[in-house]
């Protein structure tokens, strides 16, 4: 494999796994305060959705990411009433909200474009476009570096940036501020943080805000910059791939970087060969398009050592005597 | 400076008193927890509080911590009326707890768990500095060390309780309330916890002592109030009153506190158990070769701190374990590690098993009573009904019947299993497995958490099943259970027995060095 096709592939490994690592952190945050999310999928779609929508009527696609934060957080919203003040049972209302999204997207979609549930092409402002960092372009004609930061590293959508960003930004955040150890207690004990004064509510909600903002950037990434436009049901599994990704990361945010890229990659892999003869014997395209589904099979069925999630994760907090 | 003239020194309280509760009452329902309560805790003291379970004492404690808000009364911290809204307020007013399952999350290190909730500022970093520096400086004042930087999950009972009293010192705690500390402690720990409170005491905090054991209000209490059904039915000077005496006002009428029993009158050898040995699940023996034989007729008590082996002990005993080894019961080999191996079989065998655990072994809480009362034994004849249904009229009258006969209260047959008090609880196990008429009665920490009137109840049973010729193997952590209850006593420590002893012949001094894995016969072990 030469130089060239290796950075088109690790290039659209990183384009194809930015949306998983919004969702990942999303679902890090959400869990490691004990609020278990099987409703990032959801989130993802209805944000993905509507960023697409008032991309298209406004034609700014900064008035979309932020319609699409509004929408992901809205569904967090209820993900929070449902499992925290009410006390419900956590899964439950993931799936509901996956639904709800799935639903919902649709009916509105058909509704306003009558396209069958799509939005119309986003072009232009209504669209990401690639940022070329600075010397890039300059820099191209020297040897392995030049393409590396030309090809690999520059020429991203400014939300490829972003979620990198936060890696390093959530590790700070959870492991040396005062709302970090909090947060981190509230999933392990809440107890120990109620009997600290500390209302465990508050922080639960926080959480779970910060998983609807994550969640809504990556939707809006997904119709608004990976694609041009809302397609039905196109985050096609990946809120389940994020979790299974931060099962794999047992909850940490490096880990959560190394695990997202590894299903960016396969997915990548997986585009570059549409078919592939290995030792002989050819593997049909299908298979390797399944190959990221495989991969989360895999590792929710607990092959990938021991991952203990957050003690009092999926329990809601009742305050004893 | 008022504060230094009192230190230690009750007599000089012309001061308010640190805590004073006036006409506290608080219902839940329509059942009132607490009535009326009032009582004055002199600064620099140590109260104690005794009251059986549902007494009162836990909400009473919940209230002044902020947990629950009273309907009426008033509270006044140092003279001054003070509302407690929340336990932000508590903390304010600077009453630290120490809770009996402690508040600490297990995988963050001491001083995580010390600064949590009260970090000043944003960033950790500082507050880890403050923390570290005001920990050496305790550690240094009242004997409290513990690693600042150990996880509290690798600490033992003992130092993860000492980062509970951390945090509340940490805090600025005046006053320090300690619900039932020494439950989980080794003799020689709790030694050390009464040394760490008589020097907070000559510090000048005040200290709140809720315990069930009597022996403990008496010897560290200045003062102690007494709680009966929500009420605060005395509170008297420590030195002028007696066990005795407080047990009668805790349960209302006279309490024998030894139990009465004629010397034991052993037979033939019940069960006999050589060189058990017990993985856990990660590979860890946790029984390293116990040897021990039951007669009939008498009881075998395992004493020895939490977690040295007795649980493992118990339940391969009943089935529920696996190891390897020997177990005969009645001269037949039990199956250890095979297909026989499970409580079905145990108990056609003749095995009755109280676990340690009721409410998650001995119990569905969610059933009715009656439904609790067949568990293991839902085969028996008397219970079914044709080939495929149950006798549910049978079960609930035979459930009526063990509860009048063992005093089960209140005596409903459908009332759920979470829906009676520790005690009830344990006195509907005790009556199904009793009942059964087994030669080997395993019974795992039959008093726990249960009123001194239950106690009594239940300690006489475990005698007269002895007496009908039965041999009983009983573990319990209560070294005063262990010493008036059993005929011999084994000690365990670190999965092996450390020694067998006389109960007639020896101590808690005694018992309490083998419970640390050191005998004084062999020099340390």
């Amino acid at each position: 494999m030469d130089l060239p096709t290796l950075l088109q592939i690790l290039d659209s490994m990183i384009r194809l796994g930015a949306p998983l690592l919004l969702a990942c952190l999303a679902g890090l945050f959400s869990e490691r305060a004990g609020i278990f999310d099987i409703g990032l999928e959801g989130k993802m779609l209805s944000a993905a959705f509507l960023s697409a929508a008032v991309a298209f009527v406004t034609g700014s696609v900064w008035l979309g990411v932020l319609a699409g934060l509004v929408a992901a957080l809205m569904m967090s919203a209820i993900h929070g009433l449902a499992s925290i003040t009410f006390r419900g049972n956590q899964l439950i209302s993931g799936v509901a909200i996956n639904f709800l999204a799935s639903g919902l997207t649709v009916l509105l979609g058909q509704y306003w474009f009558a396209l069958g549930g799509r939005t119309p092409s986003l072009e232009g402002a209504a669209r990401f476009m690639p940022i070329t960092l600075p010397f890039a372009r300059e820099l191209r004609e020297v040897p392995v570096i030049g393409p590396i930061y030309y090809e690999l590293i520059s020429g991203h959508t400014a939300l490829v940036y972003v979620a990198f960003a936060l890696v390093p930004l959530s590790w700070w955040l959870l492991y040396r501020t005062r709302f970090g150890l909090r947060l981190r207690a509230v999933g392990e004990n809440p107890a120990a943080v109620d009997t600290a004064g500390v209302s465990v509510v508050g922080i639960r909600y926080a959480a779970v805000a910060i998983c609807g903002l994550l969640t809504g950037l990556a939707g809006a990434y997904l119709a608004c910059g990976l694609s041009a436009g809302f397609v039905k049901e196109m985050t096609a599994g990946r809120g389940y791939i994020a979790l299974a990704a931060l099962i794999f990361a047992k909850w940490r945010p490096w880990q959560a970087l190394g695990a997202t890229m590894l299903f960016g990659l396969l997915e990548a892999v997986a585009n570059r060969y549409q078919s592939l003869n290995l030792w002989g014997v050819p593997l049909p395209v299908q298979f390797m398009q399944a190959l990221p589904y495989i991969l989360t099979v895999i590792i929710l069925a607990g092959f990938v050592g021991k991952a203990i999630p957050p003690r009092a994760g999926g329990q809601p907090y009742v305050k004893e005597r | 400076m008022a504060e230094r003239q009192a230190q230690g020194r009750p007599e000089a309280a012309a001061l308010p008193p640190a805590i004073e509760l006036r006409g506290i009452s608080k219902a839940f329902g329509p059942v009132q927890a607490n009535r009326d309560i009032s009582v004055r805790v002199a600064r620099g003291t140590i109260h104690g509080i005794v009251g059986e379970n549902g007494a009162g004492k836990s909400t009473l404690m919940s209230i002044l911590y902020g947990f629950y808000r009273a309907d009426s009364g008033e509270i006044l911290i140092g003279g001054k009326p003070t509302a407690i809204p929340d336990s932000q307020s508590a903390i304010r007013a600077g009453i630290g707890m120490v809770f009996q399952h402690f508040k600490l999350v297990p995988n963050f290190t001491v001083l995580e768990n010390v600064i949590l909730g009260a970090e000043d500022g944003p960033r950790l970093r500082p507050a880890l500095a403050k923390a570290r520096r005001e920990l050496t400086r305790l550690a240094e004042d009242y004997e409290l060390d513990v690693d600042p930087d150990a996880l509290v999950e690798d600490l033992s009972v003992g130092h993860q309780q000492r980062v509970e009293i951390l945090k509340a010192l940490y805090r600025q705690a005046d006053i320090l309330i300690l619900d039932e500390p020494t439950g989980v402690l080794t003799p020689a720990e709790a030694d050390h916890l009464f040394r760490i409170l008589g020097g907070l005491k000559q510090q000048g905090k005040t200290i709140i002592l809720i315990t069930h054991k009597l022996r403990e209000i008496m010897e560290i209490t200045d003062e102690v109030s007494v709680m009966r059904r929500g009420e605060m039915v005395a509170t008297v000077r420590t030195a002028q009153t007696s066990p005795e005496a407080l047990a009668e006002l805790m349960v209302g009428r006279k309490v024998l506190l030894r139990v009465d029993k004629a010397p034991a009158a052993p037979g033939r050898t019940v069960l006999e158990v050589e060189d058990l040995r017990v993985r856990d699940a990660h590979g860890v023996e946790r029984l390293k070769g116990v040897s021990l034989a039951v007669r009939a007729g008498e009881i075998l008590g395992i004493a020895g701190v939490a977690g040295n082996g007795q649980s493992e002990l118990l339940e391969v005993l009943g089935g529920i374990a696996r190891g390897t080894g020997h177990v005969r019961l009645n001269g037949t080999e039990l199956d250890l590690s095979g297909r026989g191996c499970n409580g079905r079989a145990r108990r056609a065998a003749g095995i009755a098993h109280v676990p340690e655990d009721r409410q998650h072994l001995g119990l569905i809480l969610d059933f009715a009573a009656w439904e609790n009362v067949a568990f293991g034994y839902q085969d028996a004849p008397e219970y079914r009904s044709g080939r495929f249904f149950m006798d549910n009229e049978a079960l609930r009258t035979d459930c009526e019947g063990k509860m009048a006969r063992f005093d089960v209260r209140p005596p409903i047959a459908s009332l759920e299993g979470k829906s009676f008090s520790g005690g009830n609880q344990q006195k509907l196990i005790v009556a199904r497995e009793i009942e059964r008429n087994p030669d080997l009665l395993l019974i795992g920490q039959p008093t726990r958490g249960v009123d001194i009137g239950a106690i009594e109840f239940i300690h006489k049973q475990i005698v007269a099943l002895r007496d009908a010729g039965k041999a009983i193997l009983l573990v319990s952590v209560e070294l005063d259970e262990i010493l008036s209850l059993s005929d011999r006593i084994a000690v365990m420590f670190d999965g092996r027995i450390m020694g067998l002893r006389d109960p007639a012949a020896t101590n808690e001094r005694e018992l309490g060095l083998l419970m640390a894995g050191v005998d004084d016969t062999r020099g340390a072990a």
